[in-house]
């Protein structure tokens, strides 16, 4: 039996960190063929349709941009929980009640109080971040005050949220006129969110890249100044590593975990809202296809950097867009673009390991 | 009510936790050797389409059954590689074997969904079955039903009575004494997590050829977390797991049985149901072991490194 043994590097040489997540990515890539080959296609084949149709064209990449936007955005609110090592892994059912709370705004206040449109969109961003927000808060002061696993309970508040947000979907809020397909009626026009249009000047006129994306950009900016220069970051990141310590410097604790997990699912229900208000335009099954969870591997592979998570979101839009091609021009299931991720995350962790040892057989 | 509704209910809710108990069990080897693995749900899942997927093509169950182990202890040992051998912070690892598992499982049983396939059927044991009351619910079952009952107080018994389940917990809760013992840290983290996998594997096969029986994308719906959930819950005792895992089963099987007699919830918050009772049973779990001083062994999400300790 061959021994693997690990020796700590006394320093990191510069090209580890660079070629980890590079070959990462290829040896995933590798791994994928495989999967390909099985199902009896060409893996050559369904890589290129795959760059084709996320990256190849202006039409593809502005696509992969309006994937990026909730990813950006949920990956970001699950960066702050775990710079304080709190595993929010709700990110997804925060997104859904942002997308409702959004979407109440949006069809019925709305329609009942006069307001101009901007004060509207105004609004659903408030409500979908107090509601992601609220969201959050919940296996946050679980685990500040009852010590109750946040991993755990933030997981199960997804499954209830879901099924919370389709009660209306189907049921409550359900359009009429919507031919047998539950889901609400379309928002007013005059809310939607803006295209950027031309000011993206290298992407086709038509594209659907909404106001989201500096949503994102914005919360990645002010998520960097409070992380790295505000007295609060640091405080964020003592609790994290050491709530002992902490609480001897006279840092308050319990306050700060119900903090940054309101944050975490505020931004995750801003996601919500960006999709309601700028993508789908109403309230309807299959909102996100997960979007919550994948933010998690995003915040992981940027290690929580900020602008970072910005680039490496697009990555994953790229790949979610992908997916979708191959399952449209070559059958494949877009479950492949699942599969790429979990893969990315592994080879990523392995070689963060080589980044931190050198290895030795014996 | 009547005595035949509530024969039905605990029935069902037998039947519905025995998935859960498998998994549950599986998840505290793993605990008390010091591995977290939240990687239960994808090995759940892709027990189940394994499972199913080789029960259609041999028309055996049982071979099914057994292919759904390998390939869930093959799957935990990509979390045991990363977390024993590279220190890899365990819950990302298990994170990504979630999703991994989630998305392979999609991946492989495209083709099998709506198909039929061979199942486990249901055995009436011939004298225990005509106990009055308790015969129907719990000896008209299929046999994995019947597994449990043998596998949950063996485990028990294996943890606490029996040489390496000593040195199964020595390594959960202070693996650096356990090395000074001659015991492989390594080798037995390894083997528990390995453990876990395949009970999570049969988890998933109890699903796919027992209890609902057929693939569908996603068919474990979170069964695998409340797992690791029902593990604190039982404060990593197998017995007391079993009950959690029968109180889920009882949650979940309510839900039908609430339609039968005409109570009209909405099914969206029947749906809630088991998720909400899991969030629940966490807290009045978490409470109850800090009142009681107990806890999760030692070491559990530290990986051991020799040179470090």
């Amino acid at each position: 039996m061959i021994h693997i043994r690990l020796e700590p590097r006394l320093s990191t040489p510069r090209w580890v960190s660079w070629a980890s997540p590079v070959v990462s990515i290829i040896l995933a890539l590798m791994v994928g063929a495989v999967l390909i080959a099985a199902q009896g296609a060409s893996p050559i084949e369904a890589y290129a349709a795959m760059y084709r149709g996320a990256l190849g064209s202006g039409f593809g990449f502005a696509e992969t941009l309006v994937k990026a936007i909730p990813l950006m955005l949920a990956g970001l609110g699950v960066a702050i929980a775990f710079r304080m090592q709190l595993w929010n892994i709700g990110a997804e059912g925060q997104l859904w009640m942002g997308a409702w709370a959004a979407a109440g705004v949006g069809l019925f206040l709305y329609a009942a109080i006069p307001m101009p449109p901007w004060l509207a969109i105004l609004l659903m961003m408030l409500a979908s971040m107090l509601a992601g927000g609220l969201w959050g808060a919940i296996p946050g002061a679980l685990k500040a005050y009852l010590n109750v696993n946040e991993i755990l309970t933030s997981l199960m508040l997804n499954s209830v949220a879901i099924f919370w947000v389709l009660y209306f979907v189907d049921i409550l809020w359900r359009d009429p006129g919507g031919l047998g397909f539950p889901n609400t009626a379309p928002l007013d026009k005059a809310i939607w969110l803006p295209k950027l249009g031309a000011l993206l000047f290298f992407l086709p006129p038509t594209h659907r890249v909404h106001l989201g994306l500096a949503f994102g950009i914005i919360a990645a900016a002010f998520m960097w100044y409070a992380l790295s220069k505000m007295q609060w970051g640091y405080e964020v990141r003592v609790i994290g590593l050491n709530k002992r310590a902490a609480g001897f410097a006279g840092m308050p604790i319990a306050r700060n975990i119900v903090l940054v997990m309101f944050l975490s699912g505020a931004l995750a229900g801003l996601a919500g809202m960006s999709e309601v208000a700028g993508v789908a335009h109403r309230l309807q099954r299959g909102l996100s296809p997960g979007y919550g969870f994948t933010a998690i591997i995003i915040a992981w592979l940027a290690k929580l950097n900020p602008f970072a998570i910005i680039l490496v979101s697009i990555l994953f839009g790229g790949l979610l867009v992908a997916g979708e091609q191959i399952q449209m021009t070559m059958g494949l299931p877009a479950s492949i673009s699942l599969i790429l991720q979990g893969l990315i995350l592994f080879f990523v962790l392995a070689g963060d390991v080589l980044s931190q040892y050198r290895i030795r057989f014996r | 009510m009547n005595e035949a509704f509530i024969i039905a209910t605990l029935a069902a809710a037998i039947r519905a936790g025995t998935p859960v108990v498998y998994a549950t069990i599986g998840e505290i080897f793993a605990e008390r050797a010091g591995v977290l693995n939240l990687g239960v749900e994808g090995m759940m899942l892709v027990g189940a389409v394994v499972g199913f997927m080789v029960g259609v093509n041999t028309g055996s169950a049982t071979t099914g059954l057994l292919a759904a182990m390998i390939a869930g202890g093959l799957l935990s040992l990509i979390h045991a590689f990363l977390t024993v051998t590279l220190y890899v912070d365990q819950v990302v690892s298990g994170l990504a074997l979630t999703i991994f598992g989630t998305g392979l499982s999609a991946f492989l049983g495209q083709d099998y969904v709506g198909v039929s396939g061979p199942q486990f059927a249901a055995l009436k044991i011939p004298v225990l079955s005509q106990i009055p009351f308790l015969g129907p619910i719990l000896f008209e079952h299929d046999i994995l039903v019947y597994l449990t009952f043998l596998l949950v107080p063996l485990a028990g018994y294996y943890i606490h009575r029996t040489r390496p389940g000593l040195h199964l917990r020595a390594v959960g809760e202070n693996p650096a004494t356990a090395d000074v013992m001659g015991v492989s840290v390594a080798r037995t983290r390894y083997f528990y997590v390995f453990v876990g996998g395949v009970l999570a594997g049969l988890a998933g096969a109890n699903l796919s050829l027992a209890y609902t029986p057929g693939w569908i994308e996603g068919m474990t719906a979170g069964r695998g977390w409340i797992a690791v959930a029902l593990v604190i819950f039982g404060f990593w005792q197998p017995g007391r797991a079993m009950l959690g895992a029968y109180l889920f089963g009882g949650v979940q099987s309510l839900q039908f049985s609430l339609q039968t007699i005409g109570v009209v919830i909405p099914v969206y918050f029947l749906g809630m149901l088991p998720y909400v009772f899991t969030v629940l049973v966490l807290i009045i779990a978490t409470q109850e072991q800090v009142r009681r001083h107990i806890g999760a062994p030692a070491a559990l999400g530290i990986p051991y490194k020799r040179g470090e300790r």
